[in-house]
């Protein structure tokens, strides 16, 4: 009977962790143990499919003397960084804006939410066109009278990547928007009457006390953007495919194209943990001190 | 914004009315003023977020417009120029008709497929992410926050790396090529970020509210049951909308494990839009663009209220 | 009509049960448009003819790579489709892993080895087997010109590269484009191609892009090739980056642009606009290529099974595709040639004569040579690096003797 009891209470005490761990084990396989997969197989000459003979760091030795490499590296840096800050600004901005009171703010919301919905796939062609200057906004501002006006980012190597943080802008800063918007309407209405009573202006007050509370939706906006910025495929694909010549070309499409179009499975490999490397790099430091910082 | 301006303008009053006589007069001009800047301000606020608003419909603007012209008119006209002869031509073609490989019947038949793995796929990583995140903030136990932080960083992976090892971890289940396979992978790599959300939120809870219940001996599951669940649909709705638009719009997993028989209407829309050789019909690629986007664009049009609630109501608070 | 077909769907069906059961075969492609998913449902049609069922999986998207992607998942999970969309030396890969069937017993009994030039069952074989079917031949290596264009401006058609440059300044003083492009790195590398084949002749080609020896690619020859390249740049417009080919080939429709070097495919859409070949457009071998061939073969792989049933229908499924009745089909609706030699000609226009004509002439003078950016030639590796350096240096101001070794290494690096 106590044995008994015994076992009832032990299980209800290990509840948790035995909800937990299907979870576990599927993090620990799929994520963990494929990245160890990835490392291992970046080490070997894989070409086709994988296969375990190991070359040392051949493969990393090819991949930083890739001129196509060090574009896409380059490019996810400005992109990536780019595309957090603008998406921050704009989603910041509009929260704030749309927090006025507006009439049909829904129907606002909702409009600049709405491209978060569809995927590249579906899209893509749109902002080719958009984009293109002989068919898109250059040729229609052109056809209004400014006979000189110029917009071909898209067909100029030097500034195509722009034209990848327009569109990935217009995808995700409606989103970025709406956790701001939420986070607006979370703050204590109390503190800000009380410091308008103290004589504080609004931009005043939205900086020194509105912003700060909203830091947490700062941390949940930047682990997402920076998650869409690496993740960034279908974008590339459906925009520029890479072009002109590879000049936007992002690590996530290199990988690709040699894991599995070019039979440079082990290439890819590297490729996808010099990545994970990155991501690791920035990362860790940031998410450290900011779930460190919430303990104390 | 009222207030602002109110406190700003009343500081100019009192450095002016020891110049100007009458004060009846002077607070009278001021309220005139101030509901004129009001009103500029409040015109120049709309302007902008219409202009927003605009720019944001833009691409869409130009796929409906285009949808319902003929190619022709595509090829000669502008972009942005209404259809002369709007038809729907295009729709049904899209609809019913259009080749996506050696069948003809437009993106119709993969809807079901969409649906019979987005559904499934959706429910299970939205219960499995709310006991996740459920034991993750109700009943931490050592080694649970270094489990966050791993799964946030899972987040992280780009898929291009998974497909290789899962589709050999697949064949060794026995689930390759099948939709259960398919459901299975979005469950997996959508688990890390309903973790987060409903974590996050449950973080935010009053701990009190289990603590008691744990005194009167409530177990983990009946106080899931009974107290947190009835306190989750907004996070529900959150996790819900956000998995579904990941879902359904993914082409990469489906297109590699989902097998010949499950397709999803993403692999569809591909092979209509992404034709090799052969004449391109924009209009038609247009509409099955705008048919395959439907379903989200619905869930975001008619749950897109809940959704800013439900993240205002705490999926925002942050780790 | 519809009686004799069902009469003839009958016997077969009586036939097939008494010969074998039936089987599904899944096949792989990428063949989605309307003209080639006509193509593909000829071919679906006769196997269920013959009492075998078709499990369709089509991919479209870069010529294949997102289906090659699938195809690897496939493979590494354990369960491939029967037949999968190949080309050109991914093959030899696939066979090398051990995963293709043998297919001598179909391939003898209907005699490929006569049917086919060796040049194409080289390619086809893996150790002297046959692994693949081969089902057309596109000649990569055309000149498509709108001769209306040429008369406003007043010029000929170029026969050589040089005047190819020269033409330039003519065209354009008429307002028209002299070389509509489409700036994606394949289209880079099909004009590329056909300048190193003009320029440099059959021998060099093959030293250079299939076996890639490394003083070819280093070569003073080589860098005059990308010389004249480079200036082909100021015939093309500025909008072409990202420009697929079918567009630029309109451009050359309607006569906003004067040229192109581009597949026969490209003729699917001149026949699609109305116009006729010799009057509204003009189809000629790219300059100094005459005389010379790069040819592009779709061909599928067959997969090794394991269900007998699924055996007969993979073999009935390859030896459908040799016979005459698909490959006229097929070959009328997609633009290219029959890979079948001794096919009635009468069907097929002028232009496929012409590369007909010119496919059997060049099998035997040794300039029937494989198109690498069509991953004929090479392993897709070195041609996914070739390809790199060929649209960077085209979309940069990288000069030509910088990017010869640039190519050289870039080859090395790939092997």
């Amino acid at each position: 009977m106590a044995n008994q009891r015994r076992f009832t209470d032990m299980l209800a005490d290990s509840m948790p962790k035995l909800v937990l761990a299907p979870s576990f084990l599927i993090v620990m396989v799929c994520i963990y143990g494929y990245i160890l997969w990835t490392v291992a197989l970046s080490f070997t000459k894989s070409r086709m499919l994988p296969q375990w003979k190991f070359v040392g760091f051949d493969q990393y030795n090819k991949l930083l003397n890739n001129d196509r490499w060090a574009v896409s590296s380059e490019n996810l840096v400005v992109f990536g960084g780019l595309f957090i800050i603008i998406c921050l600004v704009i989603g910041i901005g509009m929260a704030i804006l749309l927090d006025q009171k507006i009439r049909q703010e829904g129907l606002l919301r909702t409009i600049y939410l709405y491209p978060m919905a569809i995927s590249f796939i579906v899209t893509g062609t749109a902002w080719k066109w958009l984009l293109n200057p002989s068919m898109g906004i250059q040729k229609i501002v052109r056809e209004w009278g400014f006979e000189d006006f110029t917009f071909d980012w898209l067909v100029n190597s030097e500034m195509v990547v722009f034209c990848l943080v327009i569109a990935a802008v217009w995808q995700s800063s409606g989103f970025v928007m709406a956790l701001f918007l939420a986070g607006l309407r979370g703050v204590d209405s109390e503190m800000i009457k009380a410091a308008q009573l103290d004589g504080a202006s609004m931009p005043t007050i939205y900086r020194r006390i509105i912003l700060p509370t909203l830091k947490p939706v700062f941390f949940s906006a930047f682990v997402i953007l920076s998650h869409i910025a690496i993740k960034s495929f279908d974008l590339v694909t459906a925009l520029t495919g890479g072009g002109p010549g590879y000049s936007s070309d992002l690590p996530a499409n290199f990988m690709y194209a040699h894991a599995f179009t070019r039979s440079q499975m082990g290439l890819g490999a590297a490729s996808g943990v010099m990545m994970l490397g990155g991501v690791l790099a920035i990362l860790i430091p940031y998410l450290y001190s900011e779930l460190r910082g919430k303990k104390q | 914004m009222k207030k602002t301006y109110n406190l700003s303008y009343s500081a100019n009053g009192t450095k002016n009315l020891s110049l100007l006589g009458s004060v009846k007069d002077k607070a009278n001009r001021y309220l005139q003023q101030r509901s004129i800047v009001q009103h500029l301000l409040r015109i120049l606020l709309y302007s902008v977020l219409l202009f927003m608003a605009l720019i944001y419909l833009l691409p869409l603007l130009v796929m409906v417009m285009n949808s319902l012209k003929d190619v022709e008119e595509i090829r000669n006209g502008s972009l942005l120029a209404l259809p002369k002869d709007p038809s729907l031509a295009a729709w049904a073609k899209a609809w019913g008709s259009a080749c996506t490989g050696s069948t003809c019947e437009g993106i119709a038949p993969f809807f079901i497929n969409s649906f019979k793995i987005v559904l499934p796929a959706v429910a299970i990583s939205t219960i499995l992410g709310a006991l996740n995140g459920y034991v993750l903030s109700m009943w931490r136990f050592k080694g649970s926050d270094l489990f966050f932080g791993l799964l946030l960083f899972g987040c992280f992976i780009p898929f291009q790396v998974v497909l290789i090892p899962m589709a050999m971890t697949l064949g060794w289940l026995g689930l390759a090529s099948s939709a259960s396979g398919l459901i299975l992978v979005h469950v997996i790599y959508g688990m890390a970020f309903t973790t987060l959300f409903f974590r996050n939120y449950y973080v935010g809870l009053p701990r009190e509210l289990i603590s008691a219940a744990k005194i009167d001996g409530a177990g983990f599951f009946l106080i899931f049951w009974r107290i947190i669940l009835p306190l989750s649909p907004p996070i529900i709705v959150v996790t819900v909308i956000w998995q579904f638009t990941q879902i359904w719009n993914d082409f990469l997993f489906g297109v590699v494990f989902s097998g010949a028989d499950n397709l999803p209407v993403t692999v569809a829309l591909n092979n209509l839009v992404n034709t090799s050789f052969g004449g391109k019909e924009y209009n038609v690629d247009m509409a099955a663009a705008l048919l395959a986007a439907l379903p989200t664009i619905v869930v975001y049009v008619f749950a897109g209220k809940y959704f800013v609630r439900g993240l205002s109501a705490g999926a925002v608070k942050g780790a | 009509m519809n009686k004799t077909k069902a009469a003839i769907a009958g016997l077969a069906l009586a036939v097939s049960a008494v010969v074998a059961n039936a089987g599904e075969v899944e096949v792989l492609h990428y063949w989605t448009s309307g003209g080639e998913a006509k193509s593909v449902a000829v071919l679906k049609d006769l196997l269920t003819q013959e009492g075998h069922s078709w499990k369709d999986f089509a991919v479209a998207g870069g010529a294949g790579e997102a289906a090659m992607t699938v195809l690897k998942s496939r493979a590494v999970s354990g369960n491939p489709p029967a037949a999968a969309q190949m080309k050109g030396l991914d093959i030899q890969e696939w066979a090398d892993l051990g995963f293709l069937a043998d297919l001598d017993g179909v391939a003898n009994k209907a005699g490929w080895d006569e049917l086919l030039p060796k040049v194409v069952s080289d390619i086809m074989k893996f150790e002297g087997k046959y692994v693949a079917v081969p089902v057309n031949v596109h000649r990569v290596n055309w000149l498509w010109a709108n001769p209306a264009a040429f008369a406003k401006a007043g010029a000929e058609i170029p026969t050589t590269w040089d005047e190819m440059i020269a033409v330039g300044p003519k065209l354009k003083a008429a307002g028209i484009i002299p070389l509509a492009h489409g700036g994606q790195a394949w289209q880079d590398a099909t004009l590329f191609e056909a300048i190193a084949l003009g320029m440099g002749g059959s021998e060099f080609y093959n030293k250079a892009f299939v076996t890639h020896d490394d003083a070819t690619l280093r070569s003073a020859k080589m860098v005059e090739i990308f010389k004249t390249f480079k200036a082909t740049r100021d015939l093309i417009d500025a909008d072409s980056p990202g420009r697929d080919w079918n567009i630029a080939t309109s451009m050359v429709i309607n006569g906003t642009a004067a040229m192109q070097i581009m597949g026969d495919w490209a003729k699917g859409e001149f026949t699609a606009a109305g116009k006729v070949p010799g009057t509204d457009f003009i189809c000629a071998p790219a300059p100094q290529t005459e005389h010379q061939y790069t040819f592009n073969i779709d061909s599928f792989a067959m997969f090794g099974l394991d269900s007998d049933d699924s055996k007969v229908a993979q073999e009935t499924l390859a030896r459908l595709i040799m016979e005459p009745k698909f490959q006229e089909a097929f070959n009328l609706n997609k633009g290219s040639i029959p890979v079948r030699q001794g096919m009635n000609e009468t069907p097929f226009d002028s232009c496929a004569k012409a590369s007909m004509a010119s496919f059997s002439s060049t099998a035997k003078t040794g300039d029937l040579v494989p198109s690498f950016a069509h991953g004929m030639a090479t392993t897709s590796s070195a041609l996914g690096a070739i390809s790199d350096v060929i649209t960077n240096f085209y979309n940069s101001d990288q000069s030509a003797d910088e990017v010869v070794v640039k190519l050289a290494n870039a080859v090395k690096a790939s092997m």
